[in-house]
């Protein structure tokens, strides 16, 4: 295997490059408002068809196929040049997006972004499994947890980079410049990072083992036959899938997603100070994805990621009830609080009028609460006193700012304990010749599809008569217990040392 | 711990049955009645068209599971 002066090398080419790919997937979604007004303006329903597309088509189906698509050709003439290929697609369709018209001057603009989008999650679903199996495939034996859970920190800190560009650009720009096109600099941005990291990865070798694959003339002919056709290789990729990716995708979306969207949207927290905290949070516990990752060389993988997932069975539902307490201004005592109504015609109905009522409040803890409340006058007239529409913004004294970060930081830690150890624990799952497209499909339908869902499924469950705020977390409280007794009563704590044995150590341990 | 795999593995059929009655049911009962996403038809067709092959998978699982096949002496 490599010294340990290469291995920083392959690491450095490995994460760079995958930090760009999750940075180009992120700041799609963190700009998506903007978007929707240059590409997908509202009332026309081919537009709205497409923006749907965009947001869920992207994560969920895309992601899949592209570990199918490009995890078959990493087996087939190896890593290095299929994960230098999703580079370069992700890079070149980030900075296309910066470059296309918007839909006032260019009509097929709205289809050019959904192609690009849809480019974006395939090379998505090929770079991470592509990079996890090249960084394995030359990790020192008893170090490739520690090795490998440096790529475990790119998600992390791809959402963080993306943030702070963003925000730069933003702060840069007068608001104006910015929506107008000031937008579309981190995109353009991307080209360069791309650029630099395809130059990075270029001169690096192929993996050790599959160059001796290839030399011996044992590659695979049929990666996808052979991962999925084979029952031995297939309740493998079930396994992976159901007994540890489907688990850890639903802690990781929770920690990182979700926690922001429950801050957000429904504690009605103050987002630019709510991202503020959100991301110390991140940034003090992104250190644990690579502590967990060499602690799993020394007592194995399994129990670490299981411990993960039962810890946030547990929890979720006690920290989210802390952090709904601390933005609950019902608790509160006022001080001070000024309230002012205005009447505007109804958007929805001309011959309406709305009537909004804006409450400014502080409390005795330097809470600040700004409140929109409006009412339809034709609704009043005919008994219903309730508000159309309410909108508040909490803003919270800087004495809640380590609570609320601690209570981030324990669900981060979950995630850094589920995923830290998981690319290692996936590569020595499969044997080499199948092994890039054998892990790629679970881990993306692990996170793509059950992680990515969290959001949406939260909110479906919420809406459903007689729920309150809480009741969302069933979703990842459910699939992580799930996931939990299955890895429990299926896996096996095993490390392989040996990463070119056979697939069925994982249940079948030869020690 | 081999027969506890088996019984399993008639459950994990079981509850890939139910989670796609469960999402047409779901789907049915919000398509068209509202502004969210989740009232958009596109929303639920992917999700069903994504999850179906999911379900199916956890079918296999149950009946592998059920065949003996992750059994310890296997």
């Amino acid at each position: 295997m490599s010294s340990e002066k290469g291995i920083w090398k392959v690491i450095g080419a490995s994460s760079v490059g995958t930090l760009i790919e999750w940075y180009d997937f992120y700041i799609f979604g963190s700009l998506a408002t903007i978007i929707s007004t240059k590409f997908f303006p509202s009332g026309n329903s081919t537009t709205a068809f497409l923006a749907t597309l965009a947001t869920f088509a992207a994560g969920f189906i895309v992601r899949p196929f592209g570990a199918l698509f490009f995890g078959r050709l990493g087996d087939l003439i190896g890593r290095k040049y299929t994960f230098l290929l999703t580079l370069v697609i992700m890079g070149g369709s980030t900075f296309l997006i910066g470059c296309i018209p918007s839909y006032e001057t260019f009509h097929f603009a709205p289809f050019l972004v959904l192609i690009l989008r849809l480019l974006q999650g395939l090379a998505l679903g090929g770079e991470y499994g592509g990079a996890a199996t090249y960084v394995a495939e030359h990790a020192p034996v008893h170090k490739r947890g520690y090795y490998t859970s440096w790529i475990q920190t790119t998600a992390t800190l791809g959402l963080f980079v993306s943030l702070i560009v963003i925000i730069t650009v933003q702060k840069s720009l007068t608001k104006e410049a910015f929506e107008d096109w000031g937008w579309r600099l981190p995109f353009l941005l991307s080209i360069v990072l791309v650029l630099v990291s395809i130059v990075i990865r270029m001169k690096m070798d192929e993996s050790p083992l599959f160059a001796k694959l290839k030399s011996e003339g044992k590659t695979s002919t049929n990666p996808l036959k052979e991962s999925f056709g084979k029952k031995e290789n297939m309740k493998m990729v079930l396994l992976a899938l159901f007994g540890a990716t489907m688990g850890q995708g639903v802690v990781w979306y929770t920690g990182q997603f979700y926690a922001q969207t429950f801050l957000i949207k429904v504690c009605g927290l103050e987002p630019t100070q709510t991202n503020t905290w959100i991301g110390i949070a991140l940034l003090l516990a992104t250190p644990f994805f690579v502590f967990f990752g060499w602690l799993s060389d020394r007592i194995g993988r399994k129990g670490i990621i299981l411990m993960g997932m039962l810890l946030a069975v547990i929890c979720y539902r006690p920290i989210f009830t802390a952090l709904h307490d601390m933005s609950d201004v019902n608790t509160r005592q006022e001080v001070s609080s000024v309230i002012t109504t205005k009447k505007v015609i109804n958007p929805e109905n001309n011959s309406d009028s709305l009537v909004i009522k804006t409450t400014h409040a502080v409390y005795t803890d330097s809470t600040k609460l700004f409140q929109t409340d409006k009412y339809a006058k034709l609704a009043i007239k005919a008994g219903n006193n309730k508000a159309s529409e309410t909108k508040k913004v909490i803003t919270l004294d800087s004495r809640y700012q380590w609570k609320l970060i601690g209570l981030i930081f324990i669900l981060v830690l979950f995630v850094t304990m589920v995923y830290g150890p998981m690319a290692a624990f996936l590569v020595e799952m499969f044997p080499t010749k199948i092994r890039y497209t054998s892990m790629s499909l679970p881990y993306h339908i692990g996170n793509g599809v059950f992680g990515g869902l969290v959001p949406f499924i939260a909110i479906l469950i919420t809406t459903t008569k007689g729920s309150n705020y809480l009741d969302g977390l069933w979703y990842p409280i459910g699939v992580a217990a799930l996931c939990f007794i299955i890895g429990l009563l299926y896996l096996s704590n095993k490390k392989d040392d040996d990463v070119s044995d056979d697939v069925n150590e994982y249940i079948h341990p030869k020690n | 711990m081999n027969s506890i795999k088996k019984f399993l593995g008639i459950v994990w059929v079981i509850i890939s049955v139910a989670a796609i009655f469960l999402l047409v049911q779901s789907a049915f009962a919000h398509v068209n009645h509202g502004k969210e996403d989740i009232n958009k038809p596109t929303f639920w067709i992917i999700i069903i068209t994504i999850f179906t092959p999911i379900a199916v998978g956890l079918a296999l699982f149950g009946w592998y599971s059920l065949k003996g096949e992750y059994d310890m002496d296997k």
